[in-house]
Order: structure tokens, then sequence, then C-alpha cells
């Protein structure tokens, strides 16, 4: 089906099309005169598929700190029950903490800095363009200690007294089990009794040691709550009442119940399973910040870097003639595939995003260039034009697969060893390799062979 | 056209831009930013729009060399700066005081660095693998080039030109930086990356011409010259990427935004280096590796 000209001209439309719709930024359409009344916009969609079960936002292509700006959190850690010689350590791990937390957020491209001025120790997040700033401040802000309490041993156990025990921290003593017995935590869907279910849960995995602390603690207390307290929280997030099976380890890890929904229970799933910060802290300030290379400056960049694509475009026409101008037409298809994946995936865009973008575009045209000189010299050896031509892209092929398979394995490296920048880099790399094979070989040879060799040779 | 004859004359020249950048990069070493260094931060707010340079001018007639200064909407502006001690940074804040009466100071903070350790660490870990990765792909899609060539030997040959286009990079900024003061910021490390893709990817189309000149030419050439014929065959190609690449990064360079001019000079000099050394060294590093070998074999 791939030999059918019509065929692949057609599947390069429709992929054209579709990329560019999801590309395009929304571009409001609103007109009125005698005959029409039209009040719709274009592009920047968000779409719903197989009933909610995945959503896409295409609203906008997602920008990082350094071209956007976002939002920057600071929070102020609190030392004074921390050694001063183990302060310094203390502040780094609440940083490897805090970035465990926001990596798990799903947030990419964050920059999390410490900060110290004299006695105060600071911790510095900034995320690139947050929807919800509040959550993520309380989620990055908790200590997360979770610690399963029991009750003191003066306080009787009847089921009637369960409120009174319920709102009272007094009435509650360390079992000796924390979140640090955890090996994992996830939200699930609450089954069973109809109170429970499709409610989300947290799911607490122990490990093996955990387990056993666990076990001895419920044996010791069959048929009466334990507590699961979360940082100073003078209520318990749930006292679920320890059932014989679960004493006797035959029933699976245990869940919290509440009443959350699920961001909350998401939240606390990602606080528990980062780990508890080593010391409290709290939010000093939070706002919103500007790009930190300058919005003016990222302007000037954009307009300089399409001055740059239009002198490319411009040498290969006047090198390579029409040939050049297909080439050109084909890094249109390339750009509007590449944004389109940018923001399916989607990718944060910063400014070593941008030089992988660029460095591929430079492979892209690589590609052309390696088969117009090819099909130049196979003419010159004196193949008649329509064989050089399908000659060019054939004996052209091995090196631009060789080098462009180099290049992938250089981004997938860097993806896998590097971090921040470094991987932001690698992936735009990697998604700009693998399209411009799409366009420099596939869609420039169907342009090619459109014009020159003539369509009914092919079918 | 005989390329290959003055080998020697290009690993030469390469050597004499190689060896003073890597004696500055271990005597002087590279002129880091307060990105990897750390610094201190002054958030001023103004009742009105502030002249940058009048504000950068103050700081420097006090010794404190500014890394950058960026204004919000609302006059809000922070001028980050190298690490400044207490006394110097009472004399600033003083000084400014005096000269822009309508400067409130917010606060005062000394960061810590936005690259870590780690990730510098990352990056190098990260090309150690990528040069293993290139060599071992080298030497796999090239297990077909006609005996008694190896295919490890031209894997390596692209790894060596690779790895100094990166020291050339490295080396001429540490030069730079000594000398002109320019700073290496978190961007820098981008570049290199850049700059190895780009010179590994040149290297291969070279590379994979010769090994199609190896089985078509007749068996009377020898290696030198169909690695000549085929370096001559590229040449055209070999410029016409590059220049292409050289556009765009010279738009950058000259139109595009202040905090990027240095990144985008990075980017250039290891593209010049990149297209040099797939030319001029990688081929030539082959074409000696190889007869050497086959000398001691006669």
């Amino acid at each position: 089906m791939l030999k059918n000209i019509y065929f692949r001209l057609g599947m390069i439309s429709v992929i054209f099309t579709l990329c560019t719709l999801c590309a395009l930024p929304r571009i409001p359409i609103s007109f009125e005169n005698a005959f029409f009344d039209v009040n719709s916009s274009l592009g920047g969609y968000y779409v719903s598929l197989l009933g909610g079960k995945y959503k896409l936002d295409l609203s906008e292509l997602k920008e990082g700190l350094d071209i956007k700006g976002g939002v920057r959190v600071v929070l102020s850690a609190d030392m004074s029950k921390v050694e001063g010689a183990d302060r310094d350590k203390a502040l780094e791990s609440a940083k490897e903490v805090i970035s465990r937390r926001v990596n798990l957020l799903g947030v990419t491209e964050p920059s999390i800095t410490t900060l110290k001025t004299k006695d105060d120790y600071r911790i510095v997040v900034e995320i690139p363009g947050l929807e919800n700033v509040s959550e993520a401040v309380n989620l990055i802000g908790q200590t997360a200690q979770l610690r399963f309490k029991v009750l003191k041993a003066d306080r009787e156990w009847k089921e009637e007294k369960f409120f009174e025990y319920f709102s009272d921290p007094t009435a509650w003593e360390d079992s000796g089990v924390s979140g640090a017995d955890l090996r994992g935590v996830e939200v699930v869907l609450g089954e069973g009794d109809l109170k429970s279910r499709g409610k989300p849960q947290i799911q607490l995995r122990f490990t093996s040691e955990g387990r056993k602390k666990f076990s001895d603690v419920a044996k010791a207390n069959i048929n009466k709550p334990v507590a699961l307290f979360l940082d100073q929280e003078s209520s318990p997030l749930s006292a679920p009442i320890i059932n014989p099976d679960l004493a006797e380890g035959v029933i699976n890890d245990p869940v919290i119940t509440g009443n959350f929904d699920f961001n909350t229970a998401k939240n606390l799933s990602i606080q528990l399973r980062a780990g508890a910060l080593p010391v409290p802290v709290k939010v000093l300030q939070q706002e919103t910040i500007g790009a930190t290379l300058g919005k003016e400056s990222v302007n000037k960049s954009f307009v300089a870097g399409a001055i740059g694509l239009l002198i490319v475009f411009l040498f290969l026409v006047y090198k390579y003639g029409k040939l050049g101008l297909l080439a050109g037409s084909s890094l249109l298809v390339y750009t509007a595939v590449v944004l389109a994946i940018f923001k399916i995936i989607p990718v944060v865009l910063t400014l070593p995003g941008i030089a992988g973008f660029i460095l591929s575009v430079g492979m892209a045209t690589d590609a052309n260039i390696l088969v117009f000189e090819r099909i130049k010299e196979e003419i010159y050896w004196g193949k008649p034009k329509n064989i050089a031509m399908r000659l060019g892209f054939e004996r052209a092929w091995n090196s631009i697969k060789d080098s462009n398979i180099s290049s992938l394995i250089t981004s997938l490296i860097l993806f896998q060893f590097g971090d921040g920048p470094v991987r932001g880099f690698a992936l735009t790399l990697a998604i700009g390799i693998l399209v411009s094979l799409f366009s420099s070989i596939f869609v420039v040879r169907t342009f090619v062979q459109v014009l020159y060799e003539g369509i009914h040779e092919h079918n | 056209m005989n390329i290959i004859k003055y080998k020697w004359a290009y690993l030469i020249f390469s050597l004499l831009v190689l060896v003073p950048g890597i004696i500055s990069l271990i005597t002087y070493g590279l002129n880091l930013s307060i990105d990897f260094t750390g610094g201190s931060v002054f958030l001023y707010q103004f009742t009105s729009l502030v002249n940058k340079d009048d504000l950068k001018k103050v700081f420097e007639e006090n010794s404190v060399s500014v890394e950058n200064i960026s204004v919000d909407i609302s006059n809000k502006t922070i001028v980050r700066t190298k690490s400044v001690d207490a006394d110097t940074s009472e004399k600033v804040k003083n000084a400014i005081s005096q000269q822009l009466p309508d400067a409130k100071l917010l606060s005062f903070e000394t960061v810590g660095p936005v690259v870590g350790r780690e990730t510098t660490k990352n990056a190098f870990v990260a090309l150690t693998w990528a040069s293993i990765g290139i060599l071992l792909y080298i030497a796999y899609a090239f297990r077909n080039v006609p005996k008694p060539y190896s295919s490890f030997r031209f894997g390596a040959s692209a790894v060596i030109a690779m790895l100094h286009d990166a020291l050339v990079v490295l080396g001429i900024f540490s030069i730079l930086g000594h000398f002109h003061k320019i700073e290496v910021d978190s961007l820098f490390i981008t570049a290199v990356l850049t700059v190895i893709g780009f010179s590994v990817h040149d290297t291969i189309v070279v590379f994979d011409r010769i090994r199609e000149n190896l089985r078509k030419l007749p068996g009377n050439w020898g290696f030198e010259e169909i690695v000549n014929y085929s370096l001559v065959e590229t040449l055209n190609r070999s410029l016409a990427t590059s220049l292409t690449v050289i556009f765009t990064l010279s738009a950058l360079f000259v139109l595009g935004g202040e905090s990027i001019k240095t990144f985008v000079l990075a980017l250039l000099i290891g593209i010049v280096s990149g297209t040099y050394s797939s030319i001029f060294n990688a081929t030539p590093i082959l074409v000696i590796w190889e007869e050497r070998v086959m000398r001691k074999r006669k």
C-alpha cells in the first residue's frame, strides 16, 4: 500500500492536517455580518478519549521557567531541633525529599535550590507554569510524618467511645510503627461495602520488617483501633479497628480510608512515598516569577531563530533549486509534527530543549542535503535524471540511517543518565531525529516522485 | 585534490588549539557563573522604571560583579551577583539608597547553586556512556568493512574526534573566561552535548562514504587514496550542512537575546570544530592508524 503514491500523499496530508490542528494555539474566530454570525475558535483543543479515560490538553505548549516563568515558593526550615553540625545535611536531604515530591507530581524541569542567610535555612522551589498553586504548596510544605498510634493503656476501649477518642489526641500513644516502615504507597479505589465502594483509599505496603512490626502491634490490639496520625495534626487520618484476620496477617496490607477526594489521596500518597521531611518547613512566600532568561531576550531569540531558518530555506533553494523548495516545505510538515508531539506528551519547552530542536532541524536538513548531493553525483556519473532521483534516496539512506541512529543513541543515553536541563535537551533531540527521518525521507521522497517521476510510473 | 596528504599538518593545527586550552583548563579552570557556584541576590522594589545600566554601575563601583538583572511588571527588580560578604553588601546597599533614592530593598539573600554537583557529574557520566555507546554502534554498523580494515578503528576515530570537539569548546571557554571574563552558565553543559551530537553525526557520513568506496573502487587503490577520494566526494555536503547550522546560529548570535549569547557562541565554536574534526581529525587518525596496523602485519 505504501508503494501507492496516492495513498502516501493522502497519508501525509492527513498527518499534516491533524498535527497542525494539534499544534495550533487557540485562535478565536468571531465575526458578524448580514450572512454569518460566527463565534468559534480554532486550535488549542481539549480532547477527551474513550469516555474520559484519556484526556488530551492541547490548549498550550508548555514552556519552562527560563522561557515563561512560573511560581516560586520559598520555604523556611525549622532547625531548632537539629544540631548545628547536622543542619547543612538536613537541609540537603529536605531538598531531596521535596524534589522527589515535585517529580512525583509530574512537574518537569522544576528548579529546587537551597539558600542560607546566617541562621536561616531556606529551600526555594520554582515550578514552571502551574495551575493549582496552593495545592502544590500544601504538597511541598508538609512534613508528612506518618505515625501509627494505639490507645494508651489507661483508656478502656468501647465502641461507643470511638468518636470521643477520635477527637482526643491525648488518648493515643506511639506504637513504634511509622511511615519509615513503608516500601510503597498507592491510591486505590475502594471495594466491598456500599460506603467505601469507589472511594479513593490509600493502600500502604510495608517493608518485610515493617510488616512484622505492624503485625505485632495488630496482634496486641485485636478488635481495637489503630490510629494513623499525619504530622502534628490533632485528629487521625483514620482509625481502623483491627480485625482478627488482619492481625494474623492473612489479608492484605492495610488501607487508609477516609473522606478524601482523589487529589487529596494522591497528594498524600506522594508525600508518603517521597518520604518524610527531616525538618519541618513553613511557607515564607509564594509568588509568580518572570522568565529567568528575560522575556525580552526570549522574544528576540525566537525572532532570530525564525530568521535563521529562513536563511537556511533560501540557501537550500539557491543551492538545489526546486528540490530545495520541496525540502523547505517538508520542514513545514516537520515543524507541525514536532510541535504536535511536544503538546501531546507533553514536553516542557526550555532553552536547552529548543537547542535540541534546532540541532534536529540541522540533522533533518542534513538528510536532505545528503540525498540531493547524491542525486547530483548520480547524474554526474551518467544516470538519467529520473533514475538518479530514485538512486539518490536509496544510496544516501545508509549514511542517513547510521548518523541518525548514533545521534539517537546519544540522546537516549543522555536522557537516561543526565538530569534537569540535559534530559530536556535529550528528549527534544530524540523526538526531532525520529520525525526528521519521516519528513526528510518519506515526505520529501513522495513530493519528489509526484513532481519528477510522474505518478503513472508508480501505479 | 589531495586532502589527506597534509594529514599531520591538520593534527598539529588541532593540537595548537587544544594544548593552550588544556593548559588553561588545568591552571585557570572554567569561569563558572553563579548557576554553578551560588551567589547573592538583591531584591529591590522601585517606584518607577529603573535603568538597568545605572543600577549595574552602582554595584560595579563597589566592585561587586553583577550576573544579571531582571525587572518584572511591578518594577520588582532582582539583581544576581557573585557571593558578597556582609561588609560589601552594606556598602552596596548604602550606595544604592543614596544614588537611587526610590529603591526599597525587599530582601538580600545568599543562594545555593542552580546546577548542583550532581548535574555536572551526571553529565560527565552520560558523556562517558555515550562515547561507549557510539563506539559500539559504529563497530556494529561498520562490521562489514572489507578486511583488513577494522570497524572498531572507525568507531574509535569518530569518538576521538568527538572528544576533541568537546575539549576545544571547554578549552576556548577556559581561555575566554580568564582573559575576557566570559562565564560558563548552566546552558553551557547543553552546548557541549549538542556539539558532540553534531560531531559524531558529521563524522559518520564521511566514514559511510569511505566504507562504500572501499567496496566499489578498484582493488589497486591504496587506503589513503580511497579515503581521500571519499573526503572530496563528501566535501560539498559537509560544507553545505555546516553552513546551514552556522547560518541559524549566527542569526541567533547577532540578533538573539543577551542571555543566550554565550550559549550560542559555545555552539558556534563547537560546530566549526565539529566540521573541522570530521574532515581533518577523524579521517587522518583513521588513515594513520590503519596504515600503521598494516605495516606491522607486513
